[in-house]
């Protein structure tokens, strides 16, 4: 038996209202917002940030293979998978995986988890979904696309949920695309990808499904579907019996958007967040095809859900509204603007990033065995004893901490500026001097609890560059 | 251990004029520092023997001298110690004449920041890198040397319960004096008096601190001439004598232990301790009759009348706000100006501080002489709170 173990996800704190970007067009004022990922967030920090939800509490050396799934991976050539299990402190021999150009990204790398398990290669999986998709200024897909991350562990043991059925439909059709050369997603006429594409794969495809493991409609809890839009998920959805309004999963339109392959991932987790035990659930995504999933929850879930988990729920709620429109152009390099007087950003050292893969990537610092003072990053010789090669390894990553002491510095060149300066102090000891991201200004105060959150601090030289920054516990 | 109070003497100093120098090349500049120090003690260039020269970022080896003075195949030194690189010209060279290997020899320092069209320090992040721990990576906060002061300020008003407009009031009053002085220094980058009300209002830079709690960026060249203390009176009838030269270097502790309060920086703490046993000072409040300190940002000039042990822990506030260091003050500190308004050529900024002191002694500082001196300090640091070097110097009459 494989199942679901555990579930985690990720909403970028930053909201955009569609009014402000319609109305900067000379628009009428369109209703509900987009979760718009902050300028130090990518794929792959979304991925960790739903990673982290998930794995509260799970030990990640038990985990034996890793899937990403996303279509906008930060590097054309080269894994992401890696760089996430490597920031995760997952063991080197585990099975890594990147799982690409397609919407349907995310529910295929569920289903090459699943025959992980069933071919017993992995005991434990994990799955991460991330997108940030761009559209072109001014555009439907701009209005439409969120951004957003969920997580899934899957394994034969502690099921939360355990999948049933699979049913997969491949189709060949240009209807939404980007080239390796394009920037911006683009698509072909909305009546015929309707009629020809998502319409009619969805119904071929949950049909399909629902006959092979002869069930109805009427013996799902809930049906969650990947929707391009607001309206296209109510008409398949109607065509194969269900009813609109108790048995399918809201698609998350109105406040946080089409994250694209991570959106059927992210609205299983808000299914599981409400399920109970025996509730059946049904899964289907879009892209070059679709994947159909029954799930049946057991009742286990009832312990992940009263775990400290974030999820769609927590991460919903706490939102920050973004000033202007322009501010995500900016974010999204999508307006030039003038630079900071001050000399170009150095680019970092393959050698060195490879040397601090776990200091930087895992936050692993040291602790010293002999005064007991855990310190960032590793020492080799004690500051406060000056003991010599008396340390065991110290992960900062998961510990509380407060805001020491901070600036908002106008001068540092920045994409957000001011840039915010930080002395970090971890519960138990222990400093790290970082930035702090997801802030407002006003509420940056001496004393005040912080976290730690992994984001992308540099491109430079095609290489991007991540760290750890410290930001408000979102609640 | 010896000390090296009473073994050397500066007997002639050069300082050109600080600011935007747009009109000077480093050459120039080092030319008329060089030539006015020997002037001032009556050589003849030939007469040095062997030369430290303190850049920061504006060149590499003793070349940087060597060809702009014409020192014919003599020895020369170069030193970089950051913001403190001046100090260390002037300490090795008085280290190899204490040594007794030369009679005659030159501390030099210089900087040429603002041909480089940036605003604030034109040093790249491969520096910053170092100090931060984790070179090559870029694995570092983004800032600037502000923000770096103004973690300092933040805490330092937390600890000790001051409002942070109250606090930043009271780094205007530090501007405030030192524009005063500013305007007495011929030399002086900025030369122009401000009120409280003008640098509460100026432009946030790094927060809490605005424009005018940071110091100029300047170009600008200081030399001295140093010899044998038993030599110095054959030069001139009135030689400084150095008292003390000590240097402590922080081991990035504030960086790594989480115990270290951000109130102030030790290194300062550590180096005053050390200079006041060399040169003989119990009493460093009375006994000292005027200080050059290292103000790169007003809030390192407020801590550093506690770390210097001028004021006690916390009570810098008090010393403000009855004008303790103005220039007619109980202790004058930053009389010709200090790093705020005289300007900061990174390499040059420890030999001005020690020109300041020197015109001081001799009585020849014009309309900013303080009354009878007999001790002057200059204190110079390197880097940021936390991670820093501070050199000290003590002298006498």
């Amino acid at each position: 038996m494989v199942g679901i173990t555990s579930y985690g996800a990720y909403i970028p704190i930053y909201r955009l209202s569609r009014a402000d970007i319609s109305k900067s067009w000379g628009g009428p004022a369109l209703h509900g917002e987009k979760a718009v990922a902050n300028f130090d967030e990518d794929s792959i920090t979304l991925s960790v940030a739903a990673a982290r939800d998930c794995m509260n509490g799970i030990d990640p050396k038990t985990i034996d293979s890793l899937y990403f799934a996303s279509t906008s991976s930060p590097y054309k050539e080269k894994q992401a998978a890696a760089t996430i299990s490597a920031v995760l402190d997952m063991k080197s021999e585990i099975f890594s995986m990147d799982i690409s150009q397609s919407l349907r990204a995310g529910t295929n790398a569920i289903a090459a988890a699943m025959d992980s398990i069933n071919s017993n290669s992995a005991k434990n999986a994990l799955v991460c979904a991330a997108d940030i998709r761009l559209g072109l200024p001014n555009g439907p897909r701009e209005l439409a696309y969120g951004d957003g991350a969920a997580a899934f562990t899957l394994g034969s043991e502690n099921i939360i949920a355990t999948i049933d059925g699979r049913y997969s439909i491949s189709d060949e059709i240009i209807d939404v695309w980007r080239s390796d050369k394009d920037t911006y997603l683009r698509s072909w006429e909305d009546r015929f990808i309707k009629e020809k594409g998502y319409n009619k794969i969805v119904f071929e495809a949950v049909s399909g499904a629902l006959k092979k493991y002869n069930l109805g409609p009427k013996h799902f809890s809930k049906a969650v579907f990947y929707s391009p839009d607001s309206r296209a998920v109510g008409s398949v959805a109607r065509k194969l019996g269900f009813d609109t309004k108790t048995q399918v999963q809201d698609i998350m339109y109105d406040t946080v958007g089409n994250t694209g392959a991570a959106l059927a991932p992210m609205l299983l987790v808000g299914a599981l967040e409400e399920a109970k035990p025996g509730d059946r659930l049904l899964l289907a995504s879009y892209g070059d095809g679709c994947d159909v999933f029954i799930l049946t929850v057991t009742p286990e879930i009832e312990n992940i859900q009263a775990k400290n988990k974030r999820g769609i729920k927590v991460h919903l709620k706490s939102k920050k509204m973004l000033t202007s429109y322009e501010k995500y152009l900016r974010w999204r390099d999508i307006i030039s603007v003038e630079p900071a007087p001050r000399p170009p950003l150095q680019v970092p050292s393959a050698v060195a990033l490879w040397r601090d893969r776990k200091g930087g990537l895992a936050l692993y610092g040291s602790k010293c065995k002999n005064c007991g003072l855990p310190q960032y990053p590793a020492q080799r010789i004690c500051i406060k004893c000056q003991a010599k090669d008396e340390f065991e390894d110290y992960c900062f990553a998961n510990r509380k901490a407060i805001l020491f002491t901070f600036s908002h510095d106008n001068l540092a060149p920045a994409i957000d500026p001011p840039v915010t300066l930080c002395v970090v102090n971890f519960d138990g000891g222990g400093r790290i001097q970082c930035d702090m991201t997801d802030r407002e200004i006003k509420e940056v105060k001496v004393d005040m609890p912080v976290e730690m959150t992994f984001r992308k601090i540099r491109y430079v030289g095609g290489i991007y560059d991540y760290w750890w920054k410290c930001m408000p516990p979102r609640e | 251990m010896e000390s090296i109070k009473d073994k050397v003497a500066i007997i002639g100093m050069g300082c050109t004029k600080f600011g935007e120098n747009w009109d000077m090349d480093s050459k120039d500049m080092v030319i008329e520092a060089a030539y006015e120090a020997y002037e001032d003690a009556g050589i003849d260039p030939k007469d040095i023997q062997a030369a430290w020269m303190g850049t920061y970022m504006s060149g590499y080896t003793g070349a940087m001298i060597a060809e702009p003075l014409k020192l014919m195949y003599k020895p020369v030194t170069r030193v970089e110690n950051m913001c403190a690189t001046g100090s260390e010209a002037l300490r090795n060279a008085s280290y190899a004449v204490a040594a007794g290997v030369y009679d005659v020899v030159l501390a030099i320092g210089f900087e040429k920041l603002k041909d480089n069209g940036y605003s604030g320090l034109p040093d790249s992040e491969v520096v910053a890198e170092w100090f931060m721990g984790k070179p090559d990576t870029y694995r570092l906060p983004t800032f600037s040397t502000p923000a770096q002061f103004a973690l300092m300020a933040n805490r330092y008003f937390a600890k000790y319960g001051i409002d942070p407009e109250e606090g930043r009031e009271l780094l205007a009053k530090i501007a405030v004096k030192n524009h005063h002085n500013g305007t007495l220094s011929p030399k002086a980058h900025f030369q122009r008096e401000i009120t409280i009300e003008q640098a509460l209002k100026a432009p946030m830079v790094a927060y809490p601190l605005g424009l005018y709690d940071c110091c100029g960026v300047s170009d600008g060249a200081a030399a001295a001439i140093v010899t044998r203390a038993d030599m110095a009176s054959s030069f001139r009838d009135d030689p400084i004598y150095i008292k003390s030269l000590e240097i402590a270097q922080g081991p990035r502790e504030g960086a790594l232990n989480s115990e270290w309060g951000y109130t102030n920086m030790e290194e300062t703490y550590r180096a005053g301790i050390a200079a006041y046993k060399e040169a003989g000072i119990t009493n460093q409040r009375k006994e000292i009759s005027i200080a050059e300190v290292h103000d790169c940002f007003s809030i390192t000039e407020m801590t550093i009348y506690e770390d210097l042990q001028f004021s006690p822990r916390g009570k810098a506030k008090e010393d403000i706000e009855a004008g303790s260091f103005a220039l007619d003050g109980e202790l004058p500190i930053n009389t010709d100006g200090g790093l705020k308004c005289f300007g900061h050529p990174l390499g040059a900024s420890g030999l001005r501080m020690m020109y300041e002191v020197y015109k001081q002694l001799q009585e020849k500082a014009g309309p900013r002489q303080v009354k009878n001196p007999s001790l002057g300090l200059s204190h110079n640091i390197g880097g940021v709170p936390g991670s820093g070097v501070c050199s000290l110097i003590i002298a006498g009459n």
